[in-house]
């Protein structure tokens, strides 16, 4: 990597030019249709539990992606706009890392993911006040699998207890998975190789996973018009993943 | 004959008008002296053991089995939710660290400053800081998804070589609440051990004869222990300034350093060094009312000119507050930022907003209406509800700072109002065992450091000059 000359770019390009990434997500609302596909199939794929009615009426719910709905206007001349879908955007500043005192938060510097590493979280939950997403979920108690999800366990995915913070890992396993396949066939993984659990059951295709450092990926063929934005992208978190609008 | 007798019967009227006034003035004997601290210790009502039954009632069911129960259940059965993830918990560890603040603020800064009037009430301070800051332990721990890992937050050496992060505010925190507390412990202790050997010397036998000789540690009153006892406290008097200021400006650190709006804010250190001292001052005046009248012997050692004293101060630290508040307020409004905006606009028009102008009517209205008048301030009931509003708005702050805050941030689509669950037992709890620590230490430590008192008495004289009564002092330290 080339030395970063701050006098040059300035921080922000700094920033920006450090952050090349390897992993990444092209989600286009236009095509979303809200149906939240996404968010069981990761929910099925990352043993993430229910947490009832009750609790999820109250802001507890553990989903790691969750499908935003917003809308203009009052009523009756209410106006929708497009979903949202929102997940960990896998910040390469990444406000929740520093501010953990354990280093539960923590970058990946070979997948340059944000991982949390559940057994040694003690849920002192600063990395969820501190993520401007929040998208950030804590198991405020040991929920209970009904008959007969008890028997669909992912057995390449940890099952968390109480007191733990927990978030997307951009199926991480899955991820393993295939660089393991590559390294055992002695080549680089492919685009498009694999995908997420939540970019394999959207019917509209409208999340894309892919490589960030292969310029010709999906994800970065996709990413070129002008239409994309970054969330909160004032913040100079930058995100990994990219949202397209109004094309 | 009348004409001469006049200004004799004036002058002497002055005197005893002085010597009524101040304790510095009122000398007693010191073996009398002695003798009434023993006595505050040992007189014992009933009224005594009922308030320190009910409190230990409730502090073992309040605290020690409400918080059995959610380490059992986990966090779910208190209110915290998504985007609240911080609510009550924080909420009292700041207040109670606020409390334990006033404590080594008397303490340490009058007695550098030479302050007469603090002689009779540092040890009282003093204890507010040690029992303050167990009670912020009890609800920082309380807070932790998993309590029970919570050594994890200490750099100790192991197999797997891991440290905790430093470059957490938490790690800070955990650092500069234990100097504190170790600190100001050894702060308590030390003006402490002439006191407990007094006790010892007249106490005839039993566990606490065994007590005070324990922790007497031999003291006999030669000049060298006199001379290491005054090197060592002039050490810590100096020294706990800076981690006093250090601690609540660490404890602002975990919301100022953070991405969300309303937190941000550069002056927050200073604006909660100054709260703390505000919520602390009106602690140290409840607590000295209610010990003036409820021990006995306490009217004398502690007189309306204390809490005429301490009132001035309130009403100084008011106003510092009131000025910290403001800054905060107008540069955060000023800097136009639409989700500050949103939160402020949130504070005063929410659903909570009564909140939001009670602490301002508590924190500032009342302490300036009240105190300016040195006739309600030297009034210890007067002040003591004073007192007990401006906790009440200190607390009030903290709880807008924390959950009414969280409840916005720049995901609409997760806004949710907090209500707090098994906090509220909890939270009584630490109350309640604040009082009973408290209690139990009246009974066991004199609660007037007396060897203070005689000293100052001893400095302090009064002189004819012509027919003025002058009030004298020699430099004794």
């Amino acid at each position: 990597m080339k030395p970063i000359d701050l006098n040059e770019m300035g921080a922000i390009g700094a920033i920006a030019q450090e952050a090349e990434g390897k992993w990444g997500m092209v989600i286009d609302q236009d095509l979303c249709t809200g149906c939240q596909a996404c968010v069981a199939a990761c929910s099925m794929e990352n043993n993430i539990a229910f947490v009832g009615e009750e609790d999820a009426s109250y802001g507890r719910s553990l989903q790691w992606i969750r499908i935003e709905r917003f809308w203009e206007g009052e009523y009756p001349e209410v106006k929708m706009t497009p979903f949202q879908p929102m997940l960990c955007q896998h910040c390469h500043n990444a406000p929740c890392e520093p501010v953990c005192p354990v280093f539960a938060a923590v970058h990946s510097p070979a997948e340059d993911l944000n991982l949390q590493v559940y057994n040694r979280c003690v849920g002192t939950r600063y990395c969820a006040n501190n993520c401007p997403y929040q998208v950030r979920v804590f198991n405020w108690r040991d929920y209970e699998r009904p008959e007969p999800l008890n028997n669909q366990f992912n057995p390449d995915v940890t099952v968390r207890r109480r007191g733990i913070m927990e978030k997307c890992t951009f199926c991480l396993q899955r991820i393993h998975r295939a660089e393991d396949l590559a390294k055992a066939e002695g080549r680089e993984v492919r685009d498009g190789e694999f995908t997420t659990a939540c970019a394999q059951a959207c019917p509209a295709d409208a999340i894309i996973f892919g490589r960030l450092d292969d310029p010709e990926s999906r994800v970065n063929q996709l990413s070129k018009p002008d239409r994309g934005y970054q969330m909160l992208e004032e913040l100079g978190t930058v995100p990994r993943i990219t949202y397209f609008k109004e094309g | 004959m009348a004409s001469t007798t006049m200004p004799m019967e004036h002058a002497h009227s002055e005197e005893a008008h002085l010597r009524e006034q101040h304790l510095m003035l009122d000398p007693r004997p010191r073996g009398e002296m002695n003798a009434m601290i023993m006595e505050a210790m040992h007189y014992t009502t009933w009224k005594f053991w009922v308030v320190a039954a009910i409190l230990g009632a409730i502090v073992l069911v309040g605290l020690f089995g409400s918080w059995g129960y959610m380490i059992a259940e986990g966090l779910g059965v208190a209110g915290v939710n998504r985007p609240v993830f911080w609510g009550i918990f924080l909420v009292n560890t700041v207040f109670w660290i606020g409390i334990s603040h006033a404590g080594t603020f008397i303490s340490a800064i009058l007695r550098v400053f030479k302050s007469e009037f603090r002689r009779p009430f540092t040890r009282a301070a003093e204890l507010m800081t040690t029992f303050g800051l167990v009670q912020a332990g009890f609800s920082i721990f309380m807070h932790m998804g998993r309590v029970w890992l919570s050594y994890w937050l200490f750099p100790y050496p192991n197999q797997r070589q891991l440290w905790p992060n430093f470059h957490s505010p938490l790690s800070w925190d955990l650092l500069a609440i234990t100097t504190y507390l170790l600190a100001s412990t050894m702060y308590l202790f030390l003006p402490l051990i002439p006191d407990l050997a007094m006790a010892r010397d007249r106490t005839a036998g039993g566990w606490r004869k065994n007590f005070y000789k324990v922790l007497a540690l031999g003291f006999r009153g030669t000049e060298g222990e006199w001379t290491h006892l005054r090197n060592a406290m002039n050490i810590f008097a100096f020294a706990i300034i800076p981690v006093m200021f250090s601690v609540h400006t660490i404890v602002s650190w975990d919301f100022a350093v953070a991405t969300r709006p309303g937190w941000n804010s550069t002056i927050f250190g200073p604006y909660f060094v100054i709260g703390a001292l505000h919520s602390g001052m009106g602690a140290v005046i409840m607590v000295l009312a209610v010990v003036r009248a409820t021990m006995k012997n306490m009217k004398y050692f502690i007189r309306p000119e204390h809490f005429d004293a301490i009132g001035k101060l309130m009403l100084i630290i008011s106003m510092g507050w009131a000025y910290f508040f403001f800054n905060d307020y107008m540069v955060q409004w000023y800097g136009g930022d639409k989700w500050t905006e949103a939160l402020l606009h949130w504070h005063e028009a929410g659903p909570m907003g009564w909140m939001w102008f009670l602490m301002l009517i508590v924190n500032v209205a009342i302490p300036w209406l009240v105190l300016w008048n040195k006739r309600w301030r030297s009034n210890p009931w007067i002040v003591f509800v004073v007192g007990l509003l401006i906790n009440v708005g200190m607390y009030l702050e903290r709880y807008i700072i924390i959950p009414i805050s969280l409840t916005i941030n720049r995901m609409p689509f997760t806004w949710r109002m907090y209500e707090p669950g098994i906090e509220i037992p909890l939270s009584i709890g630490t109350l309640a065992f604040f009082i009973l620590l408290y209690m139990i230490a009246s009974k066991l430590i004199p609660l007037v450091p007396v060897w203070e008192v005689q000293e100052g008495q001893m400095a302090h004289s009064m002189k004819k000059f012509g027919r003025e009564t002058v009030v004298t002092v020699s430099e004794l330290e």
